[in-house]
């Protein structure tokens, strides 16, 4: 018997009976579909979970938090500058961090306040869009100028009616110190850290002398090279560790490709689980088509012995039998994709999220829910070939 | 070309059968030898229960003898393999059941198409032979219907178109009046008396004497054992028989 032409026949019998073939293809469209939505809500929330990661700063940037344990508890300036010697590392940030109040008029807003050296605009790529940036005269100097964030800028000068751009050259308090707006940073949006917005930015020697601060509270490093990330974060540790005399506890290096890590893999475990899920749904739909071809072949019987004599071979039968099988599995994995990208359209929709469904888990849905077809196919398939002629014939 | 006229369709020699049930052996076919020449017309007749189902199961290469040899066109049956004895009854056997045993969802030119499938025709061919087969039987107009919507005559009569459409040897009919009444039955036996006189080999199994007579020669099958009956001189009917056959021969040369 020629190959298309079994095609052809396991075709038309698919398609004579339809209850048949939709109630024994719809474990598989579910599972597909399943598959198919669950893959695209993990993509989702990993495609949020990156965003808000790459919000913390470019991969390239290393943290160092002072966590202020142990005998020796601060750094100096000088000495995070230091660390600019590590092999690998482009440039060093630090910072001093405290609470306080800004006023300008009558409006007052409780605000982060960074103290910050000129390299914090290349190592934490954070530049103005008006103004201009501290410079080192302003640490020499203990100028009282000041970088504001867009939110901080909004909050205080919308309440007083003035337009929250033209913030550069405005004076405001902070703590009661009078500070000139030198520049008004770009929006950098939240991330998990809270808003970037809402701070403000002066020269870091300014900030220890009103805030009566010794040291720096964050190390902001960035990396030359990001292949070279853990020898890099290995360096920065053995000199901290030297400077604060073997105490570990009092200072954590943070790596932006860690926390990416961490979290994505979170995510991962998650999805893939569900994916576990979505394939024991598939197997459950597998058994399903197995079923209903073993009843198919009690009930096609004496089909079956006709065919074998009038000339249908083992194999004959047994391609008839796996192609419909096959083609009840593609049916449904084929309706089960369409059903998917509903799903996941229609989830991208309520959740708000970016649901996205990669070609590659579409192609595996479809190419699993075929060899499906063909592994629990096999067995009902293997029983029609082996029915002798001559029972099968005296079957009613 | 005597030669090779000399052997017959069936040569069955010494063949029996038999069948293990529940540990305990029984024998359905004692010994039967049988000889059917080409462009003969025989009749196997016997009650329900003697074995005639089982002979006729190991003529149309359904069953394979568990002694014995059966040759059908001089080429050995016993022991050949599932696969080799489906291509002989692809190639030299035409099937009439009792039951039509018609495909229910293909329509009479499709069923006719069948065995052709199977046999590997390329579509056009298949067509042509299947169409040539129904319009000998008389069905030229109603290819295109399902047996549901045909009379039980005209099933069977679809069922013979089939058997015809592989040009077979043997025609190889199990009880086809057996589900017509008796008026259709005789158009049908009518049509098989006048395949034979075109030259086909038939081997009619029934249990009705009444249609055996219209059969050229007649056995008996009685608890597995054959007889012949109305014996019209045995090797003298074979040679008749066989006279047919060449004077055949010489009309289509």
């Amino acid at each position: 018997m020629k190959l298309t032409q079994g095609l052809r026949m396991a075709f038309m019998s698919v398609l004579s009976n339809k209850l048949r073939t939709v109630l024994s293809m719809l474990g598989i469209l579910i599972g597909v579909a399943t598959v198919i939505a669950l893959v695209a809500m993990g993509r989702a929330s990993s495609n949020e979970v990156a965003e808000q990661v790459s919000a913390l700063g470019s991969p390239n940037s290393l943290q160092i938090n002072i966590t202020g344990r142990g005998t020796v508890t601060t750094l100096s300036v000088e000495e995070a500058t230091e660390l600019g010697d590590v092999a690998n590392v482009a440039g060093v940030a630090p910072i001093t961090s405290t609470n306080a109040y800004a006023k300008y008029g009558k409006t007052q807003v409780s605000v982060t306040v960074e103290g910050i050296t000129p390299s914090y605009e290349a190592v934490k790529d954070f530049p103005v869009q008006d103004g201009r940036y501290l410079a080192a005269p302003d640490l020499t100097g203990n100028t009282k100028a000041a970088l504001i964030g867009v939110d901080t800028a909004a909050d205080l000068f919308e309440e007083e009616g003035e337009d929250p751009l033209a913030a550069v050259g405005k004076k405001i308090t902070i703590n009661g110190y009078n500070f000139t707006i030198v520049g008004l940073l770009e929006s950098q949006g939240s991330s998990l850290a809270g808003s970037n917005d809402e701070k403000i930015l002066i020269p870091i020697t300014t900030a220890q002398k009103i805030f009566q601060i010794g040291g720096v509270s964050t190390i902001n490093l960035m990396v030359e090279d990001i292949d070279l990330m853990d020898a890099t974060v290995a360096g920065a540790e053995a000199v901290l560790y030297e400077k604060f005399r073997g105490n570990e506890n009092a200072y954590r290096v943070f790596n932006q490709e860690e926390a990416m890590e961490t979290l994505s893999s979170v995510n991962e475990t998650m999805n893939r689980q569900l994916i576990y899920v979505a394939i024991i749904s598939l197997i459950v739909g597998g058994i399903g088509i197995m079923n209903i071809m073993l009843v198919s072949v009690t009930e096609r019987t004496r089909e079956i012995g006709i065919r074998k004599s009038l000339g249908a071979k083992k194999r004959d039968i047994l391609f008839q039998f796996l192609v419909e099988a096959v083609c009840i599995s593609g049916l449904g994995g084929a309706f089960g994709i369409g059903l998917g990208y509903a799903a996941s359209f229609i989830i991208g929709a309520v959740m708000q999220s970016e649901t996205e469904v990669p070609g590659n888990t579409v192609l595996l849905a479809f190419a699993f829910s075929a060899l499906v077809g063909v592994v629990f196919g096999y067995l009902p398939a293997n029983k029609a070939a082996s029915l002798r002629p001559v029972d099968a014939l005296r079957h009613d | 070309m005597s030669e090779y006229k000399a052997v017959p369709l069936i040569e069955m020699t010494g063949v029996s059968k038999s069948y293990w049930m529940a540990r305990e052996k029984t024998t359905v076919l004692h010994q039967v030898s049988l000889r059917v020449a080409q462009g003969e017309f025989l009749a196997i007749v016997g009650p329900s229960g003697s074995g005639k189902s089982t002979l006729m199961n190991m003529i149309g290469c359904l069953d394979t003898p568990s002694e014995g040899s059966y040759k059908l066109e001089g080429a050995e049956v016993a022991g050949q393999s599932d696969n080799k004895l489906t291509e002989l009854r692809n190639k030299k056997i035409g099937f009439i059941f009792q039951g039509y045993h018609l495909l229910p969802r293909l329509t009479a030119l499709e069923n006719c198409e069948l065995p052709l499938i199977y046999r590997g025709l390329s579509g056009k061919e298949r067509r042509r032979r299947a169409m040539e087969a129904l319009e000998r039987v008389g069905l030229g107009e109603r290819m295109s219907h399902r047996p549901s919507e045909l009379s039980g005559g005209q099933q069977q009569r679809v069922a013979i178109a089939r058997a015809l459409a592989t040009n077979p040897p043997l025609l190889l009919a199990d009880e086809p009046t057996g589900a017509l009444d008796s008026k259709t039955g005789m158009e049908v036996l009518g049509m098989m008396e006048e395949l034979n006189r075109a030259g086909q080999t038939i081997v009619l199994i029934t249990h009705d004497m009444e249609v055996a007579q219209r059969a050229g020669r007649t056995v008996v099958i009685r608890d597995g054992v054959l007889s012949e009956q109305e014996r019209r001189g045995g090797d003298e009917a074979d040679a008749r028989a066989q006279d047919g056959v060449h004077e055949r021969v010489v009309q289509q040369a």
